[in-house]
C-alpha cells in the first residue's frame, strides 16, 4: 500500500480517537461527580437537596437552594448588564468606528479578558463595593454592605465582556457589506439598517454569544466569591447577599473532610453545576436550532 | 436638453486610497433612457455608478470632489439628506440580497422606513411592485415565506421590486446579471427595457452583447477616464475613439 495514503489514514483515525477522548471527558466528569455525591443523594434524596434552603452541615442538614438561587442571580445580572453593553461595543466597533480607532479598541477589548479574575475581584472589593454601599443601596434599602449579587453580577458582567463583544463583533463582521448597501441604498439610515437588518441577520449569533457568556458566568468563582457576601440565604433582591455553587465549592474545600458527609455535599453542588451547565446548554441548542431554521423558513 | 437631466456629473475625482479611480468624469444621464457603462475591469465603472448614491459614504480612505447633481441639487453638499437622496435611486447590486425577512416585508422594507404604515396601501403597493417585476403569479400565494427560499433570478427580481417601492425616479444596476443564468438575465434584461418608460436606467455591464441588447446609450470608460458616449449604435459599431475601438474589438478588456 501506498506510504503516503497509510500515513493519511493512520493519521485521520487517531485525531478521532483524541476528539472522542476528549468529548467522552465530559461523561467521565459527570460520572465521577455523581459517584461521588451518592452518599448524599440516598441519605437526603435529591428533592430534598434541591429545594430545601437550611445549610447547617454540622447537623448535616444541606439544603442547596440558596446556592442556586445564588448562582442563577448573578448570572442573570451579569448578562442583563453585559449583553445590551456588548452589542453597542461591538456595533460600535464594527460599524461606527474609523478604522484607526477599530484597530485601538480591538486589542483593548481583548486585553480585559487577559486579566486574571482575582484582579477583577480585588477590583470589585476596592470599588464596586463601595459604590454600590455608599451611592447605589441607599437609595434603594435601609442597609447594605455593599456585598450582593448586584455586585457579582457587575464584577461577571465586566468578567465576560470581551468574551461577547468579540464574538458578536465577529458576527458582525461576516454580515456583507452589499447587504448592508441594499437597505441603505433604499434611504434607510443607518441605524435602521442595524435594527432592520444587520441585528436580524446576527440575531443566532447574538444568541450563541450569550449562551457561551452565561455558561462561562456560572462557573466564575473566585472574583464572584470574593464581593458577593457567601451567605447562605436565597436572595430576594439585588442587594442582598449571595453564594453561588462555585464559591460554595471553593471555600469549603479544604475542610470537607472534618465534617461527616460534607464531601459528599460539595461533589453534589458540583454535580449541581454540571447539571446546570449542562441542562442550559442543551436548551439554549434547541432554542438557537428553532431560531435558525425560523430564519431560513 | 431643455429640462435638467436626473443625474449630471460634473468635474467628478474619486480617490481610493492612495488610487485615482475616477478622474474628472462629466456626464449627463439620459433621462428615461437605459445607459450601459462599460468597460474593462478595475476601470472604474462601478466606483461611478456607486458614486450617484453615495454608497461611498461609509468606506474609509474614500475621498470624492466635484459635482453629482441629482435633480439639479449636489449630493455631496455638506447639508445634502442622503436618506431622500438614495430613495431616488433604486440599486440592483451584482448578487440578489435580499433582506433577511418574508418576501412580503423585503417589498413593504422600504416604503415602511419611510413613514407608509397602513397595511392596505402597503398590501397594494407590494401587489403592484411584484407584478411590475413579474414575480406576482410566482409569489402570490407565500408573500409570508422568507424571501431566501426563492431561486437567485427570483431573488434577483425581487430586489428590484423591493428599489421601486420606494418610488425612485432612477434605477442603477451594478452588472445585475452576472450572477444569473441565461433565463433570469433575459427577464432582467427585458424588465429594464419595459421599465425606461418610467425610470432613467443606468447599468454597469461587461457583457457587450448585453450592452447592445437593452441600452439606448453607452458611456465607455477606460482607466478612470470617459473615453466616448453616445447612442448604443453609434459607440459599438462606429466608435470614434480608437481606444473603444479596441475594446470593442476584444483587443483591450
Amino acid at each position: 500500500m501506498n506510504f503516503r495514503l497509510l500515513k493519511d489514514k493512520i493519521l485521520s483515525k487517531l485525531m478521532l480517537v483524541f476528539t472522542l477522548a476528549s468529548v467522552s471527558l465530559l461523561l467521565v466528569i459527570g460520572i465521577g461527580l455523581y459517584y461521588k455525591s451518592i452518599p448524599i443523594i440516598q441519605r437526603l434524596g435529591w428533592t430534598e437537596l434541591i429545594t430545601t434552603s437550611v445549610w447547617k452541615p454540622l447537623k448535616g442538614l444541606f439544603g442547596f437552594f440558596p446556592f442556586i438561587m445564588g448562582t442563577l442571580w448573578v448570572t442573570a445580572i451579569a448578562i442583563i448588564i453585559a449583553l445590551p453593553l456588548c452589542l453597542l461595543t461591538a456595533l460600535y466597533i464594527v460599524e461606527y468606528a474609523p478604522a484607526r480607532i477599530k484597530r485601538i479598541l480591538t486589542p483593548f477589548v481583548n486585553l480585559l479578558s487577559g486579566i486574571p479574575p482575582v484582579i477583577f475581584g480585588v477590583w470589585g472589593v476596592l470599588f464596586i463595593i463601595p459604590l454600590i454601599q455608599v451611592h447605589i443601596a441607599p437609595h434603594f434599602v435601609e442597609f447594605s454592605t455593599g456585598y450582593s449579587v448586584l455586585a457579582g453580577g457587575i464584577v461577571l458582567a465586566v468578567m465576560i465582556f470581551p468574551l461577547i463583544v468579540s464574538i458578536i463583533s465577529e458576527v458582525l463582521r461576516t454580515i456583507p457589506q452589499e447587504l448592508k448597501d441594499a437597505s441603505l441604498a433604499l434611504g434607510a439610515t443607518k441605524w435602521e439598517t442595524i435594527k432592520k437588518v444587520i441585528l436580524r441577520k446576527a440575531l443566532p449569533g447574538i444568541v450563541a454569544a450569550t449562551v457561551l457568556a452565561i455558561s462561562r458566568a456560572f462557573g466564575e468563582t473566585i472574583a464572584v466569591l470574593m464581593v458577593c457576601g457567601n451567605n447562605a440565604i436565597v436572595p430576594h433582591s439585588v442587594f442582598d447577599t449571595g453564594y453561588p455553587l462555585p464559591a460554595l465549592i471553593a471555600n469549603n474545600y479544604g475542610e470537607m473532610l472534618s465534617i461527616p458527609s460534607y464531601d459528599s455535599a460539595l461533589m453534589f453542588a458540583a454535580l449541581l453545576l454540571f447539571i446546570i451547565i449542562l441542562l442550559f446548554n442543551i436548551i439554549s441548542r434547541v432554542i438557537l436550532a428553532r431560531l435558525e431554521r425560523r430564519l431560513a423558513a | 436638453m431643455t429640462k435638467t437631466p436626473h443625474i449630471s456629473v460634473q468635474h467628478l475625482d474619486v480617490h481610493i486610497g492612495a488610487q485615482h479611480i475616477l478622474k474628472d468624469i462629466n456626464i449627463n444621464i439620459p433621462d428615461k433612457k437605459v445607459t450601459s457603462i462599460i468597460g474593462p475591469s478595475g476601470c472604474g465603472k462601478t466606483t461611478l455608478l456607486k458614486s450617484f448614491n453615495r454608497l461611498w459614504d461609509n468606506t474609509a480612505d474614500v475621498k470624492i470632489t466635484g459635482k453629482v447633481l441629482v435633480d439639479g441639487e449636489d449630493i455631496y453638499a455638506p447639508d445634502a439628506e442622503v436618506t431622500r437622496i438614495r430613495k431616488k435611486m433604486g440599486l440592483l447590486s451584482q448578487r440578489p440580497y435580499p433582506l433577511p425577512m418574508s418576501i412580503y416585508d423585503n417589498v413593504a422594507y422600504g416604503p415602511r422606513i419611510h413613514g407608509i404604515r397602513k397595511k392596505q396601501v402597503l398590501d397594494q403597493l407590494v401587489e403592484e411592485q411584484l407584478k411590475a417585476t413579474g414575480l406576482w403569479n410566482e409569489v402570490k400565494d407565500r408573500l409570508n415565506a422568507s424571501a431566501t427560499r426563492l431561486s437567485i433570478g427570483q431573488q434577483q427580481r425581487l430586489c428590484l421590486a423591493r428599489g421601486l417601492a420606494v418610488g425612485p425616479e432612477i434605477i442603477l444596476g451594478d452588472e445585475s446579471t452576472s450572477a444569473l443564468d441565461p433565463v433570469s438575465t433575459a427577464i432582467i434584461e427585458d424588465l429594464f427595457i419595459s421599465l425606461k418608460e418610467k425610470y432613467s436606467i443606468v447599468l454597469v455591464t461587461h457583457i457587450l452583447r448585453q450592452a447592445r441588447r437593452v441600452s439606448d446609450y453607452i458611456i465607455f470608460v477606460y482607466m478612470g477616464k470617459i473615453i466616448e458616449f453616445g447612442p448604443t449604435e453609434e459607440v459599438l459599431l462606429n466608435p470614434k475613439e480608437e481606444l473603444t475601438k479596441e475594446y470593442v474589438k476584444g483587443y483591450i478588456s
